[in-house]
């Protein structure tokens, strides 16, 4: 569908004057999606060309299908048993990890980010910080949620009756489409924080600090499935996922109006939970916990305690 | 077609006249070049089956498969409720085709004929010391008969592994001729456990013995080994069967089993039928599918191509 990589493009810059002996032929990196814990290509085998915000050619990156998509929520769906089972606290570890990890390639990311979005590194780092801070803040949340969201409720009559929060299942995210980075984890996070797996569909005009996040993901313990990202066009993407019978809830940070009303439409068949696209000035800002608590669902339940005896219990 | 054990016999008596003429036969067959035979299924593996033709082999599928549970929990309730989905497949889609068949043990036949009675789905039980097949003769035969006695209206043995691999190839031929005896009217399925057999070549020759001595159904696998039907074993058996036409004019069915989860897997199984033996096998008279959870990949597909959308788990039977 698209062209060729345009090798030998980048690393001839700055190499041109009496450096004959330090050139080498540069070695580009191939994106790739990151799906079930692997790293494949499209199925459809399409690329597109991904640019800076100067219109210089960056890197190919994969146009993902509709099949790329079904595949994505078959490995969310896998993931979903373990991760949502695992303990709180254990989310929330794994989730720190991330943060170490990301901390260690620091710089590549804001290389990324500086090229996506046409920021100074200066600008580009402190995104870069504030995604990193942003990870570690929801790892804090895995085990506190509940407390917050769940408890007690009084009620007439010799129960306990409890609620608890539980994740809805796989969500398909659509990432902020300006914000390539903070704006993606902090729509991913709150996601898969509360024990959900998320199918993440990267901003379409950049989408290299997503891929890039895969590998990050891939060496965080975290396990395959959990997150999938996907890079293409959004709206050829998330269309089959709003459709989808098996996700559960889709976000939609990253639609514009028009595509945002075609997929509630379409998510509306199986009922899903449909998070609307708000507009975010700063996506440094405090996030608060609504992202979290729009792909919970509340579980009540009874317990019989049945009369006290002397000895303080009746069982 | 004359389709009567007794013709094949005939055709070949020479043959099983003495276990060094059986021996001298099956050692004579043709090798099977390994290579050729993987490049062959797998480049079949890549025909792009779409639309209304994949609409085509998606129902076929579906009426091809012998639901199969062969699981030491199986209750009276779980085989009632596998017959009912044998029956109606997609209860939400009564234009479903039923599967061929519900496989299940002996002792659940009875279960089994009550829960699809009326229907057209045939219930076929393992026999004969199902999955290892080391009991004696008359055990084996005790075995099958009183599936039959439940009625069963196919009978899935396994051969004596051991004694085709120490070559007593003989003893195997009789021993089936004995069980087809036994199954009487029921249709005889061969069991080789192809995963256990080491070579193509023996595949081959146990293909030809199973089919001289009368077997209905050559089948690849318990589905109880590590590995089961594969497009190249199971192409190998359909070149058997098509030869086997070919020299003695009797058509004998296919069956893989056991490793068969997806639509994918099964449409490439369908081309190699078409390609191979050709389109008079594409029948669940004449071949079959050994699955459980293949169904419903192929329900989620039937429904996918039915509403345009992705299906998922929560919309068909959990079994």
């Amino acid at each position: 569908m698209s062209d060729k990589p345009k090798k030998a493009h980048k690393g001839e810059q700055g190499h041109g004057d009496g450096a004959a002996e330090h050139r080498r032929l540069s070695v580009l990196k191939t994106y790739k999606l990151y799906v079930g814990g692997k790293f494949p290509r499209s199925e459809s085998g399409r690329v597109y060309e991904v640019t800076d915000s100067k219109g210089t050619w960056l890197a190919n990156a994969p146009r993902a299908s509709r099949k790329d998509a079904r595949d994505a929520v078959v490995a969310a769906r896998k993931a979903f048993g373990g991760w949502s089972g695992a303990t709180a606290y254990n989310r929330g570890q794994v989730l720190y990890r991330v943060a170490e990890m990301l901390e260690g390639r620091r710089s590549q990311f804001v290389q990324e980010v500086a090229d996506a979005e046409g920021l100074s590194r200066s600008k580009a780092a402190e995104q870069v910080d504030a995604t990193i801070d942003r990870w570690v803040w929801y790892a804090g949340w895995t085990d506190k949620i509940a407390q917050v969201v769940g408890g007690g409720n009084p009620v007439a009559g010799p129960f306990f009756n409890l609620s608890t929060p539980e994740p809805t299942g796989v969500v398909a995210v659509l990432a902020p489409q300006e914000s390539s980075f903070l704006g993606l984890v902090s729509v991913v996070a709150p996601v898969i924080a509360t024990g959900n797996t998320a199918v993440v569909i990267a901003s379409e005009r950049s989408p290299l600090p997503a891929l890039s996040l895969g590998e990050v993901l891939a060496t965080s313990d975290l396990p395959g499935g959990v997150v999938n990202v996907l890079s293409g066009g959004t709206a050829e993407i998330a269309a089959p996922l709003a459709a989808h019978q098996d996700v559960n809830a889709i976000d939609l940070a990253g639609a514009g109006e028009e595509l945002a009303k075609e997929l509630e439409i379409a998510a509306a068949d199986n009922l899903k939970r449909v998070l609307r696209p708000q507009p975010v000035d700063d996506w440094s800002a405090t996030p608060g916990i609504d992202r979290m608590t729009a792909f919970l669902e509340t579980k009540t339940v009874w317990h019989p305690t049945g009369a006290l005896g002397a000895s303080g219990s009746s069982y | 077609m004359p389709t009567t054990a007794s013709s094949a016999a005939h055709a070949l008596t020479d043959v099983t006249a003495s276990d060094g003429s059986l021996r001298r036969f099956l050692h004579g067959l043709p090798g099977v070049d390994t290579v050729g035979l993987e490049a062959r299924a797998a480049s079949l593996g890549t025909r792009s089956i779409k639309t209304t033709a994949k609409a085509y082999a998606i129902d076929l599928a579906i009426s091809m498969v012998d639901l199969t549970t062969l699981e030491g929990a199986d209750t009276p309730g779980k085989v009632r409720a596998l017959g009912a989905k044998a029956v109606h497949p997609d209860p939400t889609d009564r234009a479903t085709p039923t599967t061929a068949a519900v496989c299940v043990y002996p002792d659940m036949v009875a279960t089994a004929k009550e829960a699809v009675a009326g229907s057209g789905v045939k219930v076929a039980s393992v026999a004969t010391a199902f999955p290892a097949g080391r009991a004696a003769l008359d055990v084996k035969l005790a075995d099958v008969r009183d599936a039959v006695a439940a009625g069963a209206d196919e009978i899935d043995m396994v051969i004596d592994r051991g004694a085709f691999l120490a070559g007593k190839y003989l003893k195997v031929y009789e021993e089936i001729v004995a069980v087809k005896e036994a199954s009487g009217a029921a249709r005889l399925k061969v069991i080789f456990e192809t995963g256990e057999l080491s070579t193509y070549d023996n595949i081959r020759r146990a293909s030809w013995l199973g089919m001289l001595a009368g077997a209905d159904f050559i089948k690849t696998s318990t589905g109880k080994v590590a590995v089961n039907a594969t497009p190249a074993n199971t192409l190998l058996m359909l070149e058997a069967v098509r030869d086997f036409r070919a020299q003695t004019g009797v058509q004998v069915g296919v069956k893989p089993a056991g490793g068969i989860r997806t639509t994918k897997d099964a449409v490439k199984f369908l081309v190699l039928v078409n390609e191979t033996a050709g389109t008079d096998w594409l029948d669940n008279h004449w071949f079959r599918f050994g699955a459980s959870s293949l169904l419903n990949d192929l329900l989620m597909q039937r429904q996918k191509l039915a509403t345009g959308r992705y299906s998922g788990p929560d919309y068909v039977t959990v079994d």
